[in-house]
């Protein structure tokens, strides 16, 4: 009996990370609602269904001509025969941007409750308590689910992704059925950034600026800062979304993820979104006038004081160390 | 065009101290400075060019309290033509699903060629409501959208994914479209428009007059239920560094020496 549905998300011909750790978590769950776990494949080819088996017991994989390219209506309406069909009382989609448009109207269809940004689960006597993050990162909430099913959405970079080996079935599924009527809305093309030869990945010092720098003329001294540490300067949504930095710059879920020597948050709050684009860094110091900013719980050196004092004193004392 | 842009009037957390309160299921409100939510922001920018370019009249929809109206305002005097508030009393238990339910009833009484929402909301970051808002209304939806260009009876939309991919979509009309921040330039109002703002009309609903059943609202229409709201363990081993600003930038320098990072 396979209770929890895990949707494997693809894209440009390849299964994304966030699927394996979304697996990961689904076997958890499977586990503590004793019930079984199934990857659901949805387009997609038959190494993809290779790759899920070696990561869960069973993948339900399904082909058609509406399910090639991600569509939610075209997901949704299997999803919600599937779920049916093998009375499934879990289906974990990841947060993303894929997710985030099924997950809700899937719920609706499916009447059922559906539960954003979930960062934990636990089994108590009146249903299935789901933890997730709130207020910016800065407050956790624990909602409980009473009746199955449900929709998750589960946060992105949190589940720990298991190491493949595990040899599980794959199952042919027929969504042809389901998928007779025509789609209203309608997939046109994928569209990537522009190339600008700006590519904040490969530097080894990087220089994150938040919404705490404020203004834009007060990136002045952080480039100054920048140039005197070698370091590549990127920046938090808010910065890039004021036109203050380029499109490429932007660190995060959204943006690039990068894993310099050296990262520096500057005025930056920490936000999960942030923190998945740059946590793998070696050595992460943030800057932050507020003691109880999240930033601080993945740094390794933090300090609490205004960004726009520190820079340059520490640019100062960087100068007077070189002559 | 008839446009609807949804606005949810929240507090500004960046720098807030957020707190849970004494019943453990809300947070302590009285210190939050509030504002329009920055998501709803974009979405009536992006309305208001649709005013412009393209005839739309904007209606602002918004479920609250009566303290609302200083965001309804703002949105009057930067160019809606009007806003609805139906009132939050007897939501306090409603989840963000429930809360589109609701939406829906008054999206049934009225109806718009397009329907615009934040992608999320920054205070409770369930981003659900457009989605299911959608889905209870039967209509197309996209979310995360950075961009829309209307055409005969339909929307081509631009939708943001990870690592700045962009994913091009055609929806019919009438749709619900999420919006993204960053898309565009939020205006500020003018003065003209504030003084404007006044004489423009705000229709007040409550959910009887929406039509609702007592179990389609609140705790009774709501799947999910908040146990609790508390503090992240913090997990963090960072060396906080202590001192005046120059024995600060002092011991940085020095950590990153011996880190081999000069
Ligand atoms: C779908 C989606 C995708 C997203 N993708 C990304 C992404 O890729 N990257 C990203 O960064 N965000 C992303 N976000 C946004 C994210 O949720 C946060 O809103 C954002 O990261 C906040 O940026 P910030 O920390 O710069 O600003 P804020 O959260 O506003 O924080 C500003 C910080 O600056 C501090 N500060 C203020 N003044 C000073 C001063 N003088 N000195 C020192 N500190 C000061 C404040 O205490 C505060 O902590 C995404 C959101 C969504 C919904
Ligand atoms: N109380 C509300 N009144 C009107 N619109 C809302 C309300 N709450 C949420 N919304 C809309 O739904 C979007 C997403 O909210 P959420 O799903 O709660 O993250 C917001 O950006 C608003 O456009």
């Amino acid at each position: 009996m396979s209770g929890v549905l895990v949707l494997i998300e693809h894209r440009q011909g390849a299964v994304r990370d966030v699927s394996w750790e979304m697996l990961a978590a689904g076997r958890k769950l499977a586990l503590e609602l004793g019930t079984g776990c199934a990857a659901v494949l949805f387009g997609g080819d038959e190494a993809m269904a290779a790759s899920a088996a070696g990561r869960v017991e069973q993948v339900i994989h399904a082909r058609h001509e509406l399910l090639a390219d991600f569509n939610y209506e075209a997901y949704q309406r299997a999803l919600v025969a599937l779920v049916r069909e093998r009375g499934a009382s879990v289906v974990l989609v990841a947060h993303t941007a894929f997710g985030a448009d099924l997950g809700p109207s899937l719920a609706v269809a499916l009447d059922c409750a559906v539960v954003s940004d979930a960062v934990g689960f636990a089994k108590s006597d009146e249903g299935l308590v789901v933890t997730r993050g709130l207020y910016a990162s800065k407050l956790c909430a624990d909602r409980l689910v009473p009746a199955m099913p449900v929709v998750l959405m589960g946060r992105q970079s949190n589940f720990k992704p298991d190491e493949p080996g595990v040899g599980g079935a794959v199952e042919a599924w027929d969504p042809a059925g389901v998928l007779a009527e025509p789609l209203r809305t309608r997939f046109i093309t994928l569209e990537e950034l522009p190339v600008t030869g700006i590519d904040i990945t490969k530097a080894e010092v990087v220089i994150g600026v938040g919404r705490g720098v404020k203004e834009e003329a007060n990136l002045v001294p952080v480039r100054e800062l920048a140039e005197a540490l070698g370091a590549v300067l990127a920046g938090s949504r808010p910065v890039i979304d004021a036109g203050w930095l380029e499109k490429e710059r932007q660190v995060g879920s959204s943006g690039k993820t990068v894993k310099p020597k050296l990262y520096i948050a500057l005025g930056i709050s920490g936000s999960f979104q942030h923190v998945a684009g740059m946590k793998g860094a070696e050595t992460i110091i943030a800057v932050n006038k507020d003691p109880r900013a999240p930033i601080f719980s993945v740094a390794h050196y933090g300090i609490v004081d205004d960004l726009l004092k520190v820079v340059p004193a520490l640019k100062q004392k960087l100068e007077e160390m070189k002559s | 065009m008839k446009v609807a842009v949804c606005v949810k009037r929240v507090p500004d957390i960046a720098e807030a101290d957020v707190r849970v309160d004494s019943t453990g299921r809300d947070v302590v409100r009285d210190r939050f400075q509030f504002t329009i939510n920055e998501a709803d922001n974009y979405a009536l920018e992006e309305a208001l060019l649709l005013k412009e370019n393209h005839e739309a009249e904007v209606t602002l929809v918004t479920v609250g309290g009566a303290e609302v109206a200083e965001v309804l305002r703002m949105g009057l005097a930067k160019g809606a033509a009007r806003a609805v508030r139906v009132d939050s009393a007897g939501l306090e238990e409603s989840d963000a699903a429930n809360l589109a339910r609701v939406l829906a009833a008054y999206f049934r009484q009225e109806e718009f060629d397009l329907v615009l929402c934040g992608a999320i909301a920054q205070d409770t970051e369930d981003s659900q409501v457009g989605p299911a808002l959608a889905g209870y209304l039967d209509r197309p939806h996209a979310s995360y959208v950075v961009k829309l260009e209307p055409s005969d009876e339909a929307m081509t939309v631009k939708r943001e994914l990870e690592g700045g991919l962009l994913e091009v979509k055609e929806l019919p009309l009438p749709c619900v479209v999420t919006i993204q921040t960053g898309g565009n330039t939020p205006r500020y109002a003018s003065i003209l428009g504030i003084k404007r703002a006044g004489s423009k009309p705000v229709d007040e609903l409550t959910i009887e007059g929406l039509g609702l059943a007592a179990e389609e609202y609140g705790a009774a229409g709501s799947k999910t239920k908040l146990l609790k709201l508390y503090a992240p363990e913090v997990t963090g081993t960072a060396e906080m560094i202590e001192g005046d600003v120059p024995e600060k930038a002092a011991r940085v320098a020095a950590v990153l020496k011996e880190r081999g990072l000069l």
